[in-house]
């Protein structure tokens, strides 16, 4: 009951921090740190699953967010037909092309001995194959780009709606997983984390560069809403009675009738992008208590003992008939779809995709920070940790302006150090980071809310 | 008095159980002393001790009479004690004359001498002198180690299970070297699990059981002991 | 001639490049190996210790322009290296004391360093980018070009040109100087031979009485020359930006593990592999093949294996395929 109890005291402070954040600055602000919040818990359950439950290490997790977020572009934009009708042949060409060449190293490789002829014939299949695929494709992928590039040049994707790409971003990031997973997964701790680093910014090259299938840098905004639009919302007459009895106290106080109209409008403005965010909050919150359900679940079933027995002790679970290989593959596939359904969550809710963003500080190493700040191997730990940790990322910058203000108090207004401090404000935020996960690591090694089972 | 003494030791790994219990062991320069016993014994953790490498709950370590029970092992280094560890006991990745080099780490002077003296000693090494030790046979290895210890120009030299794993005909080659190395007025200090031949190469030996003194005497002695024989060396 | 222009062709886009850069990484990949090797973690703050030790550099390097203080025709920065090397290792071993040495008493494991070492990556980012920002800082003062392209070609009556840039010379150079030196350091002094017997055998090198504090303190020493002046070389011949130091470290870390890691020799020649395949394999050929192929033979496209946009993405390739066969490295065998 006691670690209950820390476990309901942590979250009620998070929650009084987020609507202190909304007395005090804005309720809008508050909604969008509670969005974001919500969208690293998913991230730092799906770190979490790999690293708490497996201890595999992923710095991979950019890698499967951008995955993620390519889903939710591919099955909301709407097909460009000019695009399909002019370089569709020679994609799918290209496709045939991967799927065959595959077929054939699985092949080669199922079917010859392991040898020096075989390894550099497979090499040689394999560059040949990339040459070939590249000189069919190049004629297709010109022509796709060249067709309005400064709305589309793009395929575009399936127009469904954008709820359904969650689930696809989870196949996406899965499928991804299972590649790196087969390659990587038996390497060494250090290696494997390097090595899925790395293999993430290959992923987003690929997204960067491949202007046919993602827009690349170009971005493509303006995505299809699960939730009403604020204009929308602004114009119809049932939200705009809620608002005016929402605030129907602080309205009587206005006597002009012009005044109050204008006050009106003004809340129900206000009222729509908070309500909208509402929306996003009610989705997000929904996908998180899912999960949390079904990692809860999986945590404490048989299943879940045997990932520990795993983490603990591989050689034993190995000698016990447990299939370490096969478990590590699954989990870590597991842990990544996680991921991608927060990656295309994120894509859903800004509306746009930029693959330009993407970046390890931001996509990786901060939901790591999550991870081990919360706690890790313990859920609730997980999501605290993505809780607090996004909280701080984001009211950083006010934190330390506060205290820069405070310690060169003496200072006046012009002060060159001065200046200088509060202008490099933004970047106190990787301070706070640093030295958290620091401090966490040194004097509270196992997070925030430790892992509660302890195997006797 | 002996030269090097381990009295009444007392102690274990950490704050775990006691290993060894009241044991006692010495050895004179000149002399080979092996330590035997059972799996379990506390064989190992008694010459540990003696290295410094646990701390003991009582008892003391002396050499020539001076007590060294609260030096750190690199300090125990210092005054003459060289340890030959059963595992990992040479640098793989470096040359059999680096190894030799590396156990010459203290010594300030030159060392030119003593290499070429341990040469002589171990004449195979000499022909190895630039190999890599990782690309030596098993024999071979446990001579670099063997050198290595011996480069400080120890009094007292110990060593633990130095033919653990090489085959019967480099285990008496090895015991052979060991043999000249005592000739040259050095205390050595053995664990062994193959007892019928360290013992007949050693002039003393204790047989420890759970961590105290159980049986001692010469190598004859303790050869001929029906009750060693019986529960130690297999008939 | 045309033979001739197309080896030109190649010296001067792919050849001098990949020297250049592959002398950078390498100095960064030995930086790693050594921090493997001994302190034994993968080091996750690399680029952004490199980004420290430059910015040191970079602020010194104003201090005495606005002094007056040049070296006339060779760039002012490297009077400030020294200083900048000797910041970064202040540093280094600060951090060490306060952050790393607690995890190396305790016998901690190396992924939990690892995780320590990005907590210091925040920080050291945060502090480089609160002293110096964000944008790009270019330093570099002095004589631009050795050859200049025109003049080459001026001289040689050759269609190619051949530019050769004073700070690649300057790279190439210190970093021949310096990895000479450290090589016969670790393979000729005492003290370098006890570092390589220390991370061979740690157990051993206490038992031989070598001193553990001693060794750390010196591993963070050269880890700080070899920073610094990685970093500052890298940083006059293309630019000084924090984001770019950070992503640096995955093709430094990619030639360290190439290497084999825990190699200095290695992880240096690991350095050039990169750099060379990397640029080897996005160049397009279709210039040298007009030089060398008559001209009804001439290519049509580019000739190019993979776009320059992939250029990363061919250095952690290589990796994973080393990784998948040979996951010690090309060059295994010796440690340290």
């Amino acid at each position: 009951m006691r670690k209950n109890l820390n476990v309901i005291a942590a979250y009620s402070i998070m929650m009084v921090l987020i609507i202190l954040v909304g007395i005090f600055q804005s309720w809008n602000i508050a909604l969008s740190i509670f969005n974001m919040c919500l969208i690293s818990a998913v991230m730092t359950m799906g770190a979490n699953i790999q690293w708490g439950y497996a201890g595999l290490i992923n710095f991979g997790i950019m890698g499967y967010t951008a995955l993620g977020g390519l889903a939710a572009v591919l099955i909301s934009v709407d097909p460009v037909q000019e695009a399909w009708s002019a370089g569709g042949f020679d994609i799918l060409m290209c496709l045939w092309l991967i799927i065959a060449l595959v077929l054939i190293i699985s092949f080669i490789l199922k079917n010859f001995q392991k040898s020096k002829v075989r390894t550099y014939a497979i090499a040689v299949l394999i560059i040949s194959g990339i040459l070939l695929i590249r000189f069919t494709a190049e004629p297709g992928i010109e022509a796709i780009e060249d067709i309005n590039p400064a709305k589309t040049g793009f395929l575009g994707g399936f127009g469904l709606p954008i709820i359904f790409s969650w689930i696809v971003g989870a196949f996406f990031a899965g499928g991804l997983a299972f590649i790196v997973g087969k390659v990587a997964l038996g390497l060494r701790a250090d290696y494997l984390a390097i090595a899925t680093l790395l293999i993430s910014e290959i992923v987003i090259a690929i997204i960067k560069h491949e202007d046919w299938l993602t827009r690349g840098v170009k971005n493509v905004i303006g995505l299809k809403r699960p939730a009403p639009y604020e204009v929308d919302l602004q114009s119809t007459d049932w939200f705009i009675n809620l608002v005016e009895k929402f605030n129907s106290g602080k309205l009587e106080l206005i006597s002009n009738l012009s005044d109050r109209q204008a006050a009106l409008n003004q809340l129900v403005i206000e009222g729509s992008s908070v309500f909208v965010k509402l929306c996003y909050s009610g989705l997000f919150l929904t996908v998180v208590i899912i999960l949390l359900i079904l990692t809860q679940k999986a945590l404490y079933s048989p299943w879940g003992r045997m990932m520990r027995a795993i983490r603990d002790n591989e050689e034993a679970a190995n000698a016990m008939g447990k299939n370490v290989v096969k478990q590590h593959l699954l989990i870590f596939i597991l842990g990544s779809a996680i991921v991608g359904i927060a990656g295309a969550m994120l894509v859903t809710q800004d509306g746009l995709f930029t693959p330009g963003s993407y970046r390890p500080m931001r996509y990786t190493f901060l939901i790591w920070v999550m991870v081990i700040v919360g706690g890790s191997g313990n859920n609730f730990g997980a999501i605290l940790g993505g809780f607090a940790v996004w909280f701080l990322w984001i009211e950083a910058a006010p934190i330390a302006l506060f205290l820069i203000n405070f310690f060169t108090a003496g200072m006046s207004e012009t002060h060159a150090l001065k200046l200088h401090l509060i202008e490099s404000v933004p970047y106190f935020r990787f301070l706070m980071m640093g030295l958290g996960l620091l401090l966490i690591m040194r004097y509270r090694p196992k997070g925030i809310l430790p892992e509660k089972i302890e195997i006797k | 008095m002996a030269y090097f003494e381990g009295i009444e030791m007392t102690g274990g790994y950490g704050n775990g159980p006691n290993i060894i219990n009241s044991c006692t062991v010495n050895v004179n320069r000149g002399e080979i002393v092996s330590i035997l016993g059972p799996n379990g014994a506390g064989k190992s953790t008694a010459m540990k001790a003696m290295l410094g490498l646990l701390n003991l709950k009582s008892g003391s370590i002396k050499i020539n009479g001076k007590d060294i029970s609260n030096l750190s092992p690199q300090d125990r280094v210092k005054e003459g004690i060289s340890f030959v560890p059963q595992n990992k006991n040479v640098f793989a990745g470096m040359t059999v004359e680096e190894n030799l080099e590396m156990g010459a780490f203290l010594l300030n002077e030159e060392i030119e001498n003593i290499i070429e003296e341990i040469y002589e000693l171990f004449p195979i090494l000499k022909e190895k002198r630039n190999q890599l030790v990782g690309e030596l046979s098993g024999g071979q290895r446990q001579q670099v180690a063997l050198g290595r210890a011996l480069m400080i120009k120890p009094t007292v030299l110990m060593l633990d299970e130095p033919t653990a794993g090489v085959s019967p005909i480099v285990m008496d080659e090895l015991f052979d070297h060991i043999v000249k190395v005592k000739r040259n007025n050095v205390a050595i200090l053995m664990v062994e699990q193959n007892a019928k031949q360290a013992l007949s190469i050693s002039d003393r030996g204790y047989v420890l059981v759970t961590g105290e003194n159980r049986y001692s005497g010469t190598g004859n002695e303790l050869l001929n002991d029906p009750r060693v024989r019986s529960s130690f060396l297999g008939g | 001639m045309d033979v001739l222009n197309a080896l030109i062709l190649l010296l001067n886009y792919i050849f001098i490049p990949a020297l250049t850069y592959g002398s950078q990484l390498a100095l960064g990949a030995i930086f790693v190996t050594l921090i493997y090797g001994i302190l034994r973690f993968a080091n996750f703050a690399t680029g952004d210790m490199m980004s420290f030790g430059t910015m040191v550099t970079i602020l010194f390097t104003w201090y005495f322009q606005s002094l007056g203080i040049s070296l006339g025709v060779l760039p002012t920065a490297l009077i400030a290296i020294p200083f900048g090397i000797l910041f970064m290792i202040i540093y280094m071993l600060s951090i060490d004391k306060f952050v790393f040495k607690y995890y190396r008493v305790n016998k901690s494991p190396p992924v939990q360093l690892a995780m320590v070492s990005i907590g210091v990556m925040f920080v050291t980012q945060a502090v480089v980018r609160i002293i110096i920002g964000p944008s790009d800082q270019r330093f570099f003062d002095g004589e631009k070009f050795i050859i200049k392209a025109r003049e080459f070609k001026e001289m040689t009556g050759l269609n190619e040109g051949l530019a050769l840039k004073s700070t690649q010379v300057i790279t190439v150079l210190v970093t021949i100087v310096l990895v000479s030196l450290l090589f016969w350091f670790l393979n000729k002094t005492k003290t370098g031979k006890s570092m390589k017997a220390y991370s061979d055998n740690e157990d051993l090198a206490l038992l031989s009485g070598i001193d553990p504090k001693k060794i750390v303190m010196i591993t963070w020493i050269i880890a700080g020359i070899l920073a610094t002046i990685g970093g500052a070389l890298y940083g006059l011949d293309k630019s000084f930006k924090p984001f770019t130091y950070f992503n640096n470290m995955l093709p430094i870390f990619a030639a360290a593990i190439v290497g084999g890691i825990g190699n200095p020799f290695g992880a240096f020649l690991g350095g050039y592999v990169i750099a060379f395949s990397e640029i080897f394999l996005t160049y397009a050929y279709k210039k040298f093949f007009m030089y060398i192929l008559p001209e009804s033979m001439e290519p049509e496209s580019l000739v190019q294996l993979l776009s320059t946009d992939y250029k990363f993405a061919v250095s952690f390739s290589i990796l994973v395929i080393v990784l998948l066969y040979r996951p010690s490295g090309i060059f295994r065998g010796k440690v340290l």
